[in-house]
């Protein structure tokens, strides 16, 4: 069995729990000036396909759940590649330049719908094959007690990008006149700095155990052999498969609390405020009282706030409680994760881990939605809300009561 | 000490790069590459009307043209994605500019083009039309948010009854039967409204788990059924004997096609090129359409709605026709 972590990672100048590394302040630096340039994209694409260029969007809508499974895969391609020749920030470097070139692509594409489908791709494939190795990076060049915090901070510069981004494009919009192509020219620079930023001020962290020669590809399955990490992939993926999209969550809040259709494109920006504000706090809660055990609270409120949607309350407080918890949910969950991810694995593996624990849960994810859609529409929202709160609440309790978090000394 | 210097050294040269192409985006075109008249439009018979696609500053304004005629185009000063016209009523879909997430004006005219109603939803226009009576307008929009996928869009279509005084934001909440049984499902598009005469009996398009189908509906009841699959954006002759509508490929593209109601009989038009338009009936014979051009420009053509003839260039740089018939 691997022991991971017997030295510390650090790289910390600071005093332990006081300040997080900075190598993660200059990867989450790159990811909130990458999240500005791809919600920028993300927020103008529906004018611009249909407006701008007269398309029917709804065929993009088609092409985008192809896109989930693949990415999926990539993500695993992207992890196994960063630990295989040990450069993290080579492969993570890539996924970003990518994403960048798909923003000038954009406009090669012209109006041929293939093309944009295949844009858009390759954004995606950018997307999948950074992850792993920038989370692995966090992980490496945090200290081994505080990578809540670490996660919770990068996180939160996450989400200060992807509340730039629209504002950016609004920005552009008015000064160029409603011309899309500013719009996609001003987000390939902005990529662009975020590659530079990248390459200038981040760090790559090669790990300093496990052989000097290439992994081989099984190395990855074999992580599932630590029977901690196994656990952990296994609960996580479980806990997804019990989940409620966010789309959907936003769709069942418009349908009880007759949420205005202005005021429905800002709901997800109710959740993303709150898990703004709470990531950090949130991550060194986590590292204060156990990782596992915030990330099984955060189900449990998630639990709750699925509670209230079908619960017998109305009004527009339940609606904005939902939104709370919904982000608390966030803040609890996705970097409390890969934190408690982190310890269970070995340096030199540590990029294919978080791929394989990332694509479980993100293939559990893609399972859940079909199922849900299907059980919306077989026995209606409210029956299906309730099931699947139901359902949370027992796996969250199985998974509290089983404490598969304990953690190695 | 180099790394930071080289840094801010990209950084300038990136943002200077990306406000030199946004500034340099400002400037259009100065002068109108197709000459236009300004003056006031008014809605009447044997007239054309239609989005102005030209480059220059009257781009995607409202414009008229003599049906019969190769008269200078007569520009309005009202902005326009789609306009649609019936008995002296106006409907315009405007995007509202620089917003986001994007907002469309339904703005109503009367037939001086005097604003008799405005509302503000939120999406992107697709489709406007108006009930022949000129007593209901309806119209879609493209959202997103609420679909399955993170970046999915959806399509809502809505309707606002003038007499009633009565907003429908969308029609999605009106009983539907397929197959004689109530269908209910979360993933449910409309879209493409066309209300028949009696300003009651309307037919749109549903969409639902990777099937379209032609709903005929009835307003006062408000529930509809399922009649045919595979006809998109439906458009009811005024003799109401036949539906246009664009008929989905194999491969993605649309085909213009005509249905007879009555024998369900389909029709292909003479127009093989990639209709994405609601299309329109001239009279009982003609139907007009925007197609994109290979420039990616916008024109109006027409053919023949029995299958025969070949298309014809009615208006080169022009989206949205709009006539009135009757």
């Amino acid at each position: 069995m691997y022991l991971a972590d017997t030295r510390a990672a650090g790289t910390t100048k600071g005093k332990i729990g006081r300040r997080v590394s900075g190598n993660v302040l200059a990867l989450g630096m790159v990811s909130l000036v990458t999240d500005i340039s791809a919600e920028m994209v993300t927020a103008v694409l529906p004018l611009y396909l249909v407006v701008g260029l007269g398309l029917n969007p709804l065929q993009f809508g088609l092409l985008d759940g192809l896109y989930a499974g693949a990415t999926a895969l990539v993500r695993l391609v992207g992890g196994h590649a960063a630990d295989r020749w040990r450069r993290l920030k080579a492969v993570a470097g890539i996924g970003y330049g990518l994403s960048a070139a798909s923003k000038l692509g954009l406009l090669a594409a012209g109006s041929s719908v293939p093309a944009i489908g295949a844009v858009l791709a390759v954004d995606r494939a950018g997307k999948g094959i950074r992850t792993a190795p920038r989370d692995a990076l966090i992980s490496l060049s945090s200290e081994p007690e505080s990578l809540g915090r670490s996660f919770g901070v990068h996180r939160a510069m996450d989400t200060i990008g992807a509340f730039l981004g629209p504002l950016v494009a609004m920005v552009v919009l008015w000064g160029s006149l409603g011309d899309y192509s500013s719009v996609f020219v001003t987000s390939f620079c902005i990529a662009t700095i975020g590659v530079l930023v990248l390459v200038a001020f981040v760090r790559d962290r090669p790990p300093t155990d496990g052989p000097a020669k290439p992994v081989p590809v099984r190395s990855m399955l074999q992580l599932l052999r630590i029977p901690g990490f196994r656990r952990l992939c296994g609960w996580a993926a479980a806990l997804a498969l019990i989940s409620v999209t966010d789309s959907f969550l936003y769709l069942a809040l418009q349908r009880n609390f007759d949420v205005s259709t202005t005021m429905f494109p800002l709901l997800p920006l109710g959740t993303a405020g709150v898990y703004l504000l709470l990531a950090v706090p949130l991550g060194r809660l986590a590292d204060k009282y156990g990782r596992w055990r915030v990330f099984v609270g955060g189900h449990l409120v998630m639990a709750t706030a699925l509670g209230l949607v079908c619960g017998p309350f109305a009004g527009w407080w339940i609606a904005v409680c939902v939104l709370v918890l919904h982000g608390v949910f966030y803040a609890a969950t996705d970097g409390v994760l890969m934190a408690a991810a982190g310890p269970w694995l070995p340096e030199h593996l540590r990029a294919s881990g978080m791929a394989l624990i990332q694509t479980g849960q993100a293939l559990a994810r893609m399972v859940s939605a079909v199922l849900f859609g299907l059980a919306w529409t077989l026995w209606d929202l409210r029956p299906t809300m309730i099931v699947v709160a139901v359902g949370l609440l027992v796996v969250t309790i199985a998974a509290a009561l089983l404490k598969p978090w304990e953690k190695p000394a | 000490m180099r790394k930071i210097l080289v840094t801010v050294l990209g950084v300038l040269v990136l943002a200077g790069a990306a406000i030199g192409y946004v500034v340099s985006a400002r400037t259009g075109a100065a002068v109108n590459a197709v000459p236009v008249q300004n003056g006031t439009i008014e809605l009447g018979p044997d007239r054309l009307y239609f989005r102005n696609t030209a480059a220059g500053p009257d781009e995607g304004k409202l414009a008229s043209l003599p049906s019969a005629s190769s008269a200078v185009r007569l520009v309005d000063g009202l902005k326009c994605d789609r306009f649609a016209l019936a008995k002296g009523t106006g409907i315009c879909l405007a995007l509202q500019p620089g917003v986001l997430p994007p907002i469309t004006d339904v703005v109503v005219v009367g037939r001086d083009m005097s604003v008799v109603y405005k509302k503000s939803l939120p999406g992107t226009p697709s489709r406007a039309r108006v009930s022949p009576d000129g007593k209901i307008v309806y119209w879609t929009v493209f959202v997103t948010g609420d679909s399955y996928a993170a970046t999915g869009f959806s399509t809502r279509a809505g309707l606002y009854d003038l007499e009633k005084k009565q907003l429908v934001k969308s029609i999605e909440e009106m009983a539907v039967y397929v197959d004689g049984r109530r269908y209910r499902s979360s993933d449910i598009n409309y879209w493409g409204i066309t209300f028949a005469g009696d300003g009651n009996r309307f037919y749109a398009t549903m969409a639902s788990k990777g099937k379209t189908h032609l709903v005929e509906a009835d307003y006062q009841d408000f529930n509809g059924k399922a009649t045919l699959e595979n006809v998109e954006c439906p458009s009811l002759s005024p003799d109401e004997k036949r539906i246009a509508f664009k008929q989905r490929n194999p491969d993605g593209t649309w085909r213009l096609s005509v249905v007879e109601l009555a024998t369900r009989k389909i029709v292909r038009t003479a127009e093989t090129g990639n209709v994405d338009d609601q299309p329109l009936w001239r009279d009982n014979t003609t139907l007009l359409y925007g197609l994109t051009g290979s420039d990616g420009g916008s024109d109006i053509w027409s053919v023949p709605a029995n299958g025969s003839g070949a298309p014809v260039l009615v208006v080169p740089d022009a989206a949205s026709p709009a006539v009135l018939a009757r």
